[in-house]
């Protein structure tokens, strides 16, 4: 490695060209600029940056995915009506148009910040980011990142999210995880949603859908929920509630303002009124 | 980067992508005909290494080709792998060209680090 800029040294012969013709070559295993730096490392890093701010206030943020109408809103609902006096919750809603699963959420008394996308399929670090200024950390305990419904993009943008979890409503296929491989692959918990209709549907299997997230060397507790019926949900809290003791424990262990602004892009971290 | 380096033009981008990073290669060279306009980049050459899904499998000790959506030992056919590759996106290398800099045709292998703290490639 060059000990100046930090570049590597390639097996692959280099070419120097000026205006077409070759003014320079240089044999294999030279010196080259040599980057191998992650294509999507801008984003990468503002979910670093996003990773640091919530661990600085020991939230605990989950990226909600699934494909649109498997119950993402429906689920917070339930659990904001479950957990509300346990946690305090904030959401995060992304959609292409229209404010109203954020209206669903506010509703129940907890503050939304609606992220409306326009034509982008999913959520990035950067409107995550952007949408955090809207919210006071000081007061969050549980961040819940309800992404676009989409089960392609959202998979590749890492939001600073401590865990991902993506749903699976019964009245899809259960070979939905092998249909979305990159989705379900990266799931920290899948959740069968609507799982009430499961006796009325002759064509989903849970222990399908459970082998095909094994296929993808995927671990992840699968349980059968419905935001229905509320006692269907404890998988679902107790899982919730170990990801906070978690939080809460890296959150004691982490030094006082560990969180240095040493990037690049500029922006101000000025206090933002809640919107509720 | 192009710019970082005093470079005129990149003349050819190398990618490795593996078919798990979520990113189709094909769609990614169309997109990339209409991103290149008007940058340094206008005339280079996209190149895509595509790279295969490689599992390991701590418990056999295997490590094997795998498809897409059954990440599994070819071994003994468990689940629990680790990815060994297939889900990259990475910018491996550019190639970058410069205004006349003729001198660098002499820099040659392992050429001794200039004074300035100049990294010359």
């Amino acid at each position: 490695m060059c000990e100046y800029c930090g570049c590597t040294t390639t097996p692959e012969a280099i070419e120097i060209k000026d205006r077409g013709r070759v003014v320079a070559t240089r044999p294999a295993d030279t010196h080259s600029i040599e980057v191998l730096t992650g294509i999507l490392s801008e984003n990468d890093h503002l979910a670093a940056h996003v990773r640091d701010h919530l661990a600085d206030h020991g939230v605990l943020a989950v990226n909600l995915m699934s494909s649109p109408g498997s119950g993402k809103t429906s689920l917070l609902e339930a659990t904001i009506d479950a957990l509300g006096d346990t946690y305090r919750i904030a959401v995060i809603e992304g959609d292409l148009e229209t404010e109203n699963d954020a209206d669903r959420v506010r509703a129940k008394g907890v503050p939304a910040i609606q992220v409306i996308t326009g034509q982008t399929c999913h959520l990035d670090a950067r409107m995550v980011h952007d949408a955090l200024h809207g919210l006071d950390l000081g007061q969050i305990d549980v961040l819940f990142i309800e992404n676009v419904g989409n089960l392609v993009c959202p998979a590749s943008f890492d939001l600073g999210q401590a865990a991902n979890v993506v749903l699976l409503s019964a009245t899809e296929g259960d070979d939905k995880p092998a249909k979305y491989p990159v989705m379900f692959r990266g799931a920290d918990l899948v959740l069968i949603t609507k799982a009430d209709l499961i006796p009325v549907l002759d064509d989903f299997d849970p222990e399908k859908a459970r082998s095909h997230v094994r296929d993808l060397a995927n671990g992840a507790d699968v349980p059968e929920v419905s935001a229905r019926r509320p006692e269907t949900l404890k998988p679902w809290f107790d899982w919730i509630d170990r990801q906070v003791d978690h939080a809460r424990q890296s959150h004691a262990g982490r030094p006082i303002g560990e969180h240095a602004h040493h990037h690049h892009s500029q922006h101000h971290h000025e206090p933002v009124e809640r919107q509720t | 980067m192009a710019a970082a380096h005093d470079a005129r033009q990149v003349s050819r981008i190398k990618l490795a992508i593996g078919p798990l990073s979520g990113v189709e290669a094909e769609l990614l060279e169309r997109a990339f005909t209409v991103a290149r306009m008007g940058t340094l980049a206008e005339t280079a050459i996209l190149d895509i290494e595509e790279t295969p899904v490689i599992v390991w499998c701590e418990a056999c000790g295997t490590q094997s080709h795998a498809s897409l959506n059954r990440l599994l030992c070819g071994s003994c056919g468990t689940w629990r792998v680790t990815l060994r590759s297939g889900d990259e996106l990475l910018l491996k290398s550019l190639e970058l060209e410069f205004p006349d800099q003729p001198e660098v045709a002499e820099a040659g292998r392992g050429a001794p680090a200039t004074g300035d703290g100049e990294c010359h490639v």
